[in-house]
């Protein structure tokens, strides 16, 4: 009980820093100078309606390269705690039983999770287990997807990747850019390992993409410091302005945006198969 | 207003279901409420009364000083705590990736997320 | 005003979707609850004319992290039905 009044505490004393930091606290009537001037430089300096992405990309991007590299070593951090054993090393683990090296999945303990039960079901029990009538049996195995969501994955992955691709490749255009892009690509990389239980990911392929967009992303950078002059690393001017509200405009951020998609994307992707396919055999 | 009373009630929530909890997971459940409420928190700050969003669909010049150009860029919101929030969503996403992957590692080792199992590591 | 309202609304369901997932008994209730706190979330900032983190939100949030909670709690489910038996 002490415990909770000594929580009780500490959480009252939060409230109160929060009560006297917002007491004041009034919507603002306009935008401060700094705000402003990065509004009208992103539209007059570097030719793109996005402010958002002009402060992402080039105002701020050394902030965001600082984030890519976060998002690289938890990402390393994930890959070194689980890793996948090989299937030389001959040991045994306790967790799963002996006969089927496969993660036991049963159905009543996880009556939540219906999405997760139809990719991992029998295709003809998977439907009543959707539907919230709960059967006992527990799935020794890791069978196929169902039917239906194998035929799904088929037809929408390709247009989840394109989908991506767009929204990377029109970040300084529209709402979106290369985190929002990375994102929908791994969902459907998500989509087709929930689907297709044969359908292994590379994950030499997934590191050779992350590290050379990485590479390229600094590289990019680079060639601002060198084309412009000191002071203007990841300036994206060195390439052509263009024209307003077109594709290939505003200079390097499509490309450098476009980096970032591909390096977010296939980290998350990574992220989601370790966890996935954790305690499995290679 | 709204944004900011949600955010802060969201971080006391989640601070309180951090500190009270004895499960890891819900620990992490706690940390990712945390997470929400500081977003919303941060962009509260930067919303401006009647603020559309930062995309302006014509070129205002550093020169251009006439009405319709001042007007284009003061209705807008500010684009800064937007893209910090961006970025901080992408992590905390890897953060919590790492939570959950050091807490399948912990159940695995001694077969239990609840803290109170693991009194060796107490001070 | 209608924004308000819309405001409101979403602000009281997020906050009684917080309270739920502290105090509810079953884990996989609790993620599903702060999924639904990040997709409010995300409403809020669509109205807060942030569409951007708005998209980040409803995809990172709502989306990925939900199935990363799911995938976890199904591997510690697991490991302990084999010890039980």
């Amino acid at each position: 009980m002490i415990k909770y009044l000594l929580v009780f505490v500490a959480v009252l004393g939060i409230g109160w820093i929060l009560w006297q930091l917002g007491v004041e606290f009034q919507t603002a009537q306009e935008l401060n100078p700094l705000a402003s001037e990065y509004v009208r430089g992103s539209t007059s300096d570097l030719n793109m309606p996005n402010a958002v992405t002009a402060v992402v990309v080039s105002y701020r991007g050394l902030d965001t390269l600082g984030e890519v590299t976060v998002l690289f070593l938890a990402t390393a951090g994930i890959g070194f705690l689980l890793k996948r054993r090989k299937r030389s090393a001959g040991l045994e683990i306790d967790d799963t039983d002996g006969a089927a090296n496969v993660p036991v999945c049963d159905e009543s303990a996880l009556a939540g999770l219906e999405f997760d039960a139809t990719g991992t079901t029998d295709p003809q029990n998977n439907l009543s287990n959707s539907l919230g009538s709960l059967s006992n049996s527990a799935v020794k195995t890791r069978t196929e997807g169902s039917e239906i969501l194998k035929t799904g994955a088929n037809m929408l992955v390709p247009m989840i990747v394109v989908l991506g691709i767009y929204i990377f490749t029109h970040g300084h255009l529209s709402p979106g850019g290369g985190f929002q892009g990375g994102v929908v690509i791994a969902s459907g990389i998500l989509m087709l390992i929930m689907a297709e239980t044969r359908f292994h990911l590379s994950h030499l392929l997934l590191h050779i993409s992350e590290s050379l967009s990485g590479l390229a992303y600094v590289a990019m950078g680079l060639a601002g410091l060198i084309l412009l002059g000191v002071d203007h690393f990841l300036d994206p001017r060195y390439l052509l302005a263009g024209q307003f509200l077109a594709l290939f405009s505003a200079g390097a951020v499509p490309v450098i945006y476009s980096l970032i998609g591909i390096k977010v994307g296939s980290e998350l992707a990574s992220v989601l198969a370790s966890i996935q396919h954790e305690g499995e055999e290679l | 207003m709204i944004l900011l009373i949600t955010g802060m009630l969201l971080i006391l929530a989640g601070i309180w279901a951090i500190l009270v909890k004895k499960d890891i997971i819900r620990m992490i459940i706690g940390f990712t409420v945390v997470d929400t409420g500081v977003h919303l928190l941060i962009v509260a700050i930067g919303y401006v009364k009647g603020g559309t969003a930062p995309i302006i669909d014509r070129a205002v010049s550093t020169a251009d000083a006439s009405f319709a150009g001042m007007q284009a860029i003061s209705k807008v919101v500010d684009p800064v705590p937007s893209a910090l929030v961006l970025t901080a969503i992408v992590i905390g996403l890897a953060v919590t990736g790492l939570m959950l992957a050091y807490a399948v590692r912990l159940n695995k080792a001694t077969g239990s997320t609840n803290i109170d199992d693991h009194e060796e590591q107490k001070w | 005003m209608f924004e308000t309202i819309t405001l409101i609304f979403l602000g009281l369901i997020s906050v009684a979707a917080a309270i739920f997932a502290i105090y509810t008994r079953r884990v996989v209730s609790a993620v599903i609850a702060s999924g639904v706190i990040s997709l409010s979330a995300s409403i809020m900032f669509l109205l807060a004319a942030a569409p951007d983190v708005a998209m980040t939100e409803a995809t990172i949030g709502a989306g990925l992290t939900t199935v990363i909670f799911l995938y976890a709690l199904k591997h510690i489910r697991s490991s302990r039905e084999g010890r039980d038996d």
